[in-house]
């Protein structure tokens, strides 16, 4: 990073050469594109636009290097001031070059100009400015600057009370903001990914490099992940030597050999974003953006999940700007960033340039400068004797050194000249025109990944910078993330991490031969702010925060460093202060007189850089956000023209249309009168259905269920209830006993998974030792249910001949395992969830339409119908089974009338918790059935209220759960959850529904209105 | 003894009120008169009241105690810098739109004291009216949110219940035309919407600060001294504070705090996650929670989109989740939002969530005398913060629960008396 005054035979290469037109680029037309040196392929020039207007670039050039190259400066609007903003940095912690790019549906506002790779056609456009990015009126918000400081908006805007949503708000949420989002859904895709390696390396600067290769050269699987579009980091950058080759040279070289390592997976475009526990590292790959579109079937980006034994932190530095005042004029840049200009892309930032750095970093710069051509008009340094090797360079160059600071910076909309104030005649203003000052204030290592699972850096006096604190297990640090400065530092540092962190997974390392390099120096001097009474002097660019704004913080008591993060916006804009927090933190300390440790640092949190949300959901979306679950029996529904309806991820036949049906309900009353006066077959494949067999099984459902399960008969069912262990019902269903040892259940659809997970629970953790294995079959099996008086005549016909299903052979409640069609497996159920003569029969999935298919033919001359959801659910509620309306989480079994199934002499899950005294109040609102007295409408959801009552919560008696328009006794029955419960039957009560405009009288009856005495369900 | 603070503030400028007027007229002074928000004290050796936690919760109960109830000697003692916890870190949500008669009201009257707030305490907190919908992508959904909503409604508060046409008209951003679950329709609170939270602790210890409460931070609570089943002080990292009262309001480390006076709260520490995107121009005009993923999300003033779903789902005191739950909420967001998908997702973090066994809080008395409970806050404490101050500083004050707390009881696990709002049992993560 820090460069020795040597003379460098990589440099001479493109020292002074004149600006010289070729044909080849139109961009090389430019004055600011020097015609030799960088990393830019001239021989592919590229079309662009900005804010309408076109221009040429280069390959391998980002858009700013690009709108650089074309001399444009002015790029964007800062975000409260609208102050105008040029390109501060080249690389992913710029704050000021925000533009919205690409357009249409893939339009992304808030992208970096100095992270988007240059493609053909690339369109992009300026920001949160009105009419232009030239000419915004919003600036006139500068001129209000001292009234609107930090935090002003916590002071105003109070009065009258009723204009904060009316005026104030909406006036503030339009002037704020950035980009526009493109308001459409996104055509491009997305794909996760998942890998393992031995070590990951995050950066491919000199350590990260080095890392790799030691690691890869001693067997490691490797990961070595960068952010940018070529491998190298700084190497890319800098005008160095290794080896007596350019740096970028030899690095190509390293690349070479690491490519040819078996073991190591290279991701360049590919920024790890975020650490978490056990050794997982989330990382974003751009792999189509550099593209105008991604190709056919080519995902836009990539999440990667890595899970890694070891990681080495190699994300390098980042550079501080000065903080001095109007520091954010266009031209005003970072030195490593003039740099990166100059010696990767090729583009001269300016023409006549001050270079004002308090580090030794200041050395490169001048010396790069001078070989690109540029003046150098002024060498500003703070520090005194210390500047000694920063003195020799601009002598060197023949430029003038000041000890000093440069206090403001003159100009608009693009830097016309610095005032400079020296050590030597404070008094004495010294002004130098330039277009471009190369600033540093020093480096702060990338230390976020190190600290994302809660590790406080900690802070370097000597480097004055934070270093990385405590680690996450398994992560070592290299290179400038870890405060070594210096490329030797670097390679060294890398060589070592990546050699440990092979040899802790198990692979002996290697030697790698330190190549040779010069010496270099990296002194600093803090300086945290330039004191300077005029023009504003920017901390935090993007958020507009100032050294007065800190200033008011500290005064206003929000002096704790997040205090001064959230009151000043500090670190909180799309860069999360990468360039700013530093400063902003160490100005608080200066202000307090505290030091910069007790100060203290905000926490880094994930992502290291922002991540398009898309990317994170990958393909769950639309469609696809959920798996659909389809029915065995799906196709030949969809045949009968079934609409259908979401069920958790099923896809159900909510009811069976023709033509001639005014509505839905016309369908569902024809499908109830066919089941209840001949036959109908319903699929019911979406229950759950676990298979549990054991010497244990029969105690293991003992202590699951409510009601006692050891003691069934095999070949029988039995209904079953199942508590929460804090005693309200979790879930209803059927057990069969198809063996001594061998057990079907079935759960309700929705709580399939749960009713799993508990029976998981309750073994693995519970009772381990009990000898019982089973395993959800939900999918293995279609069920259908068979119901209605004709339902055994349609049955006959499929079940094979040997199996005898008369009532008095297989009667109500029997369970077993029968053939059908000729010899397919089945299983059979005689329960019923209509009250009708029914039963259940199971086949393995596979058979399951053609089974579907056979039932309707043999039922067909007995006027079979298929019925949907809507049916059963009328039949249900006409029976008064409880359904998942009245088992929703909040009733007990005495609530639901289920007592009785409640056994008192074995323990239960439940059993326990379910005796606590307001569980057994007797006011607890109580399963009952009701019907309407009049023709109103009645909607689920409806609370109950005495008649004359007012409607109030004191006289909320409870609500209808469920309602539904018999056709069988053609009126309204509904069941709900009364106060009182069964005592009340016979008593008005009104159905209240405000929200639906709706007040209706209703009858409290039982809750089973259709054949109470179960005759039919025997037949 | 009691030591001047540098920093401590003269009663006159306690009276600077913050109104355009002030600000215009300090502006001109180079805006050099504006003094600290809150003192910085020493903690004196004795108080009335000693509130541990400088969160939300805690500092209005400080305000309330000495607004209400006249109480005189009151500290807030904080381990941290005010703030830290999770009235720093949540998602600004306000609304009242419960189900249980327990929760309305007390939730309401929150709601009552956020749009009175900012002219009680003189501080902008930016409360937001701008409406909570609640979607429902099935007829169950529906009958669910109708019943809530009529439970509102039986308690004078606002509800409506729309169908999808109406919520197409108030967000046409979302997806209705390919959805993996249509929206069919939502409950929406008009009156429900944002506060800037951190507005929220500054407000409210700015206010308690100018009526005497000392806020003091960077000090841990390392005790609980009980003497006779009463508790007297407590030890901190600055000393030890002997109180007439303390009340805990300690939000995820409550279990922690109250284990120093020998109490088992039934309460599970949870990590959740939130997240914000990139400042975008005005995209989502309301507060939105999916039904059918665990997703919702709002847009600050500033332009940041506010959005967050489920707990990760173990226990962790650890501020920080994993990346399942990250990918889940994405996916919830862009199946709601489509256009979310080319948006950025800026920062993610996490807080510490209080998860009772219902999903429902406790502000009460505990077993031990003088040491009082306000905790259990699950995922929802930040839109009580007011009601929480009110009527723990009430039930502190008075020795007795307000009428609007009396069901939050710390024993009504034990008796039964649940406030289950999801029906989702003691289980936090699935409340």
């Amino acid at each position: 990073m820090v460069d020795a005054a040597s003379n460098k035979p990589a440099r001479a290469a493109a020292e002074f050469a004149p600006v010289r037109q070729t044909a080849a680029a139109p961009s090389a037309a430019s004055p600011y594109r020097l015609a030799t040196g960088g990393i830019v392929d001239r021989s592919a020039p590229l079309l662009f636009s900005f804010d309408g207007r076109n221009y040429g670039g280069l390959r391998g050039d980002t858009l700013a290097s690009a709108l650089l190259a074309n001399g444009v400066r002015l790029v964007g609007r800062s975000f409260k001031y609208h102050r105008p903003r040029g390109i501060l940095a080249a690389g992913s912690e710029e704050p000021n070059a925000l533009v919205e790019l690409r357009e249409g549906a893939r339009r992304e506002p808030n992208t970096r100009a100095t992270v988007a790779e240059l493609y053909e056609g690339l369109a992009a456009v300026s920001q949160n400015r009105w009419p232009s990015l030239w000419f915004d009126c919003m600036a006139v918000n500068s001129l209000f600057s001292p009234i609107i400081g930090a935090g002003f908006y916590y002071k105003t805007f109070m009065w009258p009370a009723s204009f904060w949503e009316k005026l104030y708000e909406p006036m503030i949420r339009r002037a704020a903001g950035l980009g526009r989002a493109a308001g459409m859904p996104d055509p491009d895709t997305y794909e996760k990914a998942f890998a393992h390696c031995d070590v990951l390396v995050i950066g491919s600067g000199p350590a990260g490099l080095m890392a790799a290769l030691a690691a890869g050269r001693a067997g490691a699987r490797v990961i070595l992940c960068d952010e940018d579009f070529e491998f190298g980091g700084r190497l890319l950058a800098e005008c160095r030597d290794i080896d007596g080759r350019p740096c970028a040279q030899w690095a190509g070289s390293l690349l070479a050999e690491l490519a040819s390592l078996p073991e190591v997976r290279m991701l360049k475009r590919t920024t790890v974003f975020g650490a978490y526990d056990h050794g997982v590292y989330a990382a974003i790959e751009r792999v189509a953006d550099h593209l105008a579109t991604p190709s056919p079937h080519m995902p836009r980006q990539r999440v990667w999940n890595i899970v890694a034994k070891r990681t080495v932190l190699a994300a390098g530095a980042i550079e501080r700007p000065l903080v001095f005042g109007n520091n954010d004029r266009p031209g005003v840049m970072l030195g490593g960033a003039v740099r990166a200009y100059l010696n990767r892309f090729a583009v001269k930032p300016g023409t006549r340039a001050v270079v004002f750095a308090n580090n030794d970093d200041a050395v490169a710069t001048l010396l790069d400068l001078a070989a690109a051509g540029i003046s150098v008009q002024a060498c500003v340094d703070p520090r005194g004797a210390d500047a000694g090797v920063v003195r020799a360079a601009a002598q060197r160059i023949g430029t003038r050194f000041v000890n000093g600071a440069v206090v403001r910076a003159r100009g608009g909309h693009r830097l016309r000249a610095v005032d400079v104030s020296a050590v030597a005649e404070p008094w004495h203003k010294l002004t130098f025109p330039c277009d471009l000052l190369a600033m540093s204030g020093g480096w702060s290592p990338s230390v976020h990944l190190s600290s994302h699972l809660g590790g406080r850096p900690q802070w370097s006096d000597a480097l004055a910078a934070f270093v990385p604190g405590p680690l996450p297990r398994g992560m070592s640090v290299a290179g400038a993330a870890a405060g070594e400065f210096g490329l030797a530092a670097c390679l060294a540092g890398g060589a070592k991490a990546g050699a440990e962190a092979a040899g802790d997974c198990g692979f002996a390392a290697k030697p790698v031969a330190m190549p040779g390099i010069g010496p270099e120096p990296i002194g600093i001097a803090a300086l945290w702010r330039v004191r300077a009474k005029r023009g504003k002097a920017f901390v935090d660019f993007q958020n507009d925060v100032t050294v007065s704004d800190i200033e008011l913080a500290e005064r206003e008591g929000f002096r704790a460093v997040e205090h001064l993060k959230r009151y000043t916006t500090l670190g909180m804009a799309t860069d999360q202060g990468k360039t700013a927090n530093v400063n902003g933190l160490a100005i608080m300390a200066e202000l307090t007189e505290k030091t910069i440790p007790a100060t203290g640092a905000t926490r880094f949190r994930p992502p290291y850089t922002p991540v398009a949300i898309g990317a994170l959901a990958g393909h769950h979306r639309r469609k696809d956000f959920k798996p659909t679950r389809l029915t065995p029996g799906h196709a030949w529904a969809q045949e009968q023209g079934a609409v259908f309806m979401e069920t958790g991820l099923w896809l159900r036949a909510q009811y069976f249309p023709q033509p001639g049906d005014n509505s839905w309900l016309d369908a569902c009353n024809r499908e109830v009168t066919a089941t209840r006066n001949a036959v109908g077959v319903c699929d019911v494949s979406t229950l759950g259905k676990i298979d549990l067999q054991g010497t244990d099984a029969g105690l293991f459902l003992d202590r699951l269920y409510a009601n006692a399960m050891s003691s069934l008969p095999v070949g029988r069912a039995r209904y079953g209830l199942m508590l929460r262990e804090d005693g309200f019902v979790l879930d209803d269903g059927t057990v069969s006993r198809l063996a001594e040892d061998h057990f079907f259940v079935t759960t309700t659809t929705a709580n399939a998974a749960r009713v799993m997970q508990h029976m998981d629970f309750c073994h693995q953790v519970l009772w381990p030792d009990l000898d019982v294995q089973f395993v959800s079959v939900s999918d293995q099996w279609a069920q259908y249910s068979l119901a209605g008086p004709k339902a055994r005549e349609v049955l006959q016909k499929l079940v094979d001949g040997q199996h005898d299903i008369s009532n008095t052979a297989f009667p109500y409640m029997a369970a077993g395992e029968v053939t059908v069609g000729g010899g397919v497996p089945a299983r059979l159920f005689r329960i019923s969830f209509s009250g009708e003569l029914a039963y259940e029969i199971s086949v393995p999935a596979r058979f399951g339409d053609a089974v579907i298919r056979a039932v309707v033919a043999a039922g067909a001359p007995l006027g079979i119908r298929p019925y949907g959801l809507e049916a059963l659910s009328v039949m249900r509620i006409e029976k008064g089974h409880v359904g998942g309306a009245e088992i929703n989480g909040q009733t007990t079994a005495r609530d639901l009338g289920l007592e009785r199934m409640v056994s008192s002499k074995k323990d239960f899950i439940g059993r326990v918790m379910a005796g606590r005294p307001a569980l057994l109040a007797p006011d607890r609102p109580a399963f009952v059935g009701f019907k309407s007295v009049g023709d109103g409408a009645i909607g689920a959801g409806a609370h109950f209220l005495p008649v004359g009552a007012e409607p109030s919560a004191r006289n909320d008696e409870g609500h209808v759960t469920s309602v539904a328009y018999s056709p069988t006794l053609g009126h309204l029955v509904g069941l709900g959850l009364l106060k009182g419960g069964s005592k009340r039957l016979g008593e008005k009560m009104r159905a209240y529904d405000p929200l639906r405009g709706r007040d209706t009288l209703i009858e409290v009856c039982s809750p089973v209105f259709y054949d109470p005495e179960g005759a039919r369900l025997r037949a | 003894m009691v030591l001047p603070s540098s920093h401590s503030r003269a009663g006159a400028v306690a009276d600077l009120r913050y109104s355009i007027l002030s600000l215009v007229a300090q502006s001109f002074r180079g805006n050099t008169a504006w003094r600290p928000v809150w003192r910085e004290p020493e903690p004196k050796p004795a108080y009335d009241v000693v509130i541990v936690g400088g969160g939300g919760h805690g500092l209005s109960t400080a305000y309330y105690l000495a607004k209400e109830h006249g109480i005189g000697s009151i500290a807030v003692v904080e381990k941290s810098w005010i703030g830290s916890g999770n009235v720093g870190r949540n998602t600004t949500v306000i609304r009242s739109n419960y189900l249980d008669h327990a929760n309305i009201p007390f939730y309401e009257w929150s709601l009552k004291l956020w749009e009175g707030l900012e002219q009680d305490i003189n501080y902008n907190a930016m409360v937001s009216q701008r409406g909570v919908l609640m979607l429902y992508h099935s007829d169950a959904q529906r009958d669910a949110l109708a019943r809530r909503g009529n439970a509102m409604r039986l308690n004078g508060v606002d509800a409506e219940l729309l169908d999808r046409d109406a919520v197409r008209r108030l967000v046409p951003i979302l997806d209705f035309d390919n959805a993996r679950f249509p929206i069919h329709g939502g409950l929406l609170q008009p009156r429900g919407g944002t506060v800037r939270h951190d507005a929220v602790a500054w407000g409210y210890a700015r206010a308690a600060d100018s009526r005497g409460v000392d806020i003091i931070q960077n000090c841990e609570v390392t005790g609980i001294t009980v003497e006779n089943g009463r508790a007297v002080a407590v030890e901190t990292t600055r000393g030890k504070l002997h109180a007439r009262k303390i009340g805990l309001a300690c939000a995820g480390n409550s279990s922690r705090v109250a284990a120093l006076a020998g109490l088992r709260l039934p309460i599970e520490s949870h990590v959740l996650q939130a997240y914000v995107s990139e400042g975008i121009k005005p995209l989502v005009p309301n507060v939105i929670t999916f039904g059918a993923g665990h997703f919702y999300i709002s847009q600050s003033d500033k332009g940041g989109l506010i959005f967050g779903g489920d707990i990760d789902g173990y226990n962790s005191y650890a501020q920080r989740g994993s990346t399942p739950m990250i990918e889940d909420v994405m996916e919830g967001g862009v199946s709601l939002i489509p256009t979310l998908s080319r948006l950025r997702m800026l920062r993610s973090w996490g807080g510490i969530m209080d998860m009772s066994m219902d999903g429902s809080p406790i502000i009460d008395k505990t077993p031990i005398e003088g040491l009082y409970l306000n905790a259990g806050w699950c995922i929802g404490g930040f839109k009580a913060t007011p009601a929480a101050g009110w009527c723990f500083a009430h039930t502190i004050a008075r020795d007795a629960p307000h009428e609007l707390n009396a069901a939050f009881r710390l024993d009504r696990f034990a008796a039964g008396h649940l406030i289950d709002e999801r029906g989702a049992g003691a289980q936090p993560n699935l409340q």
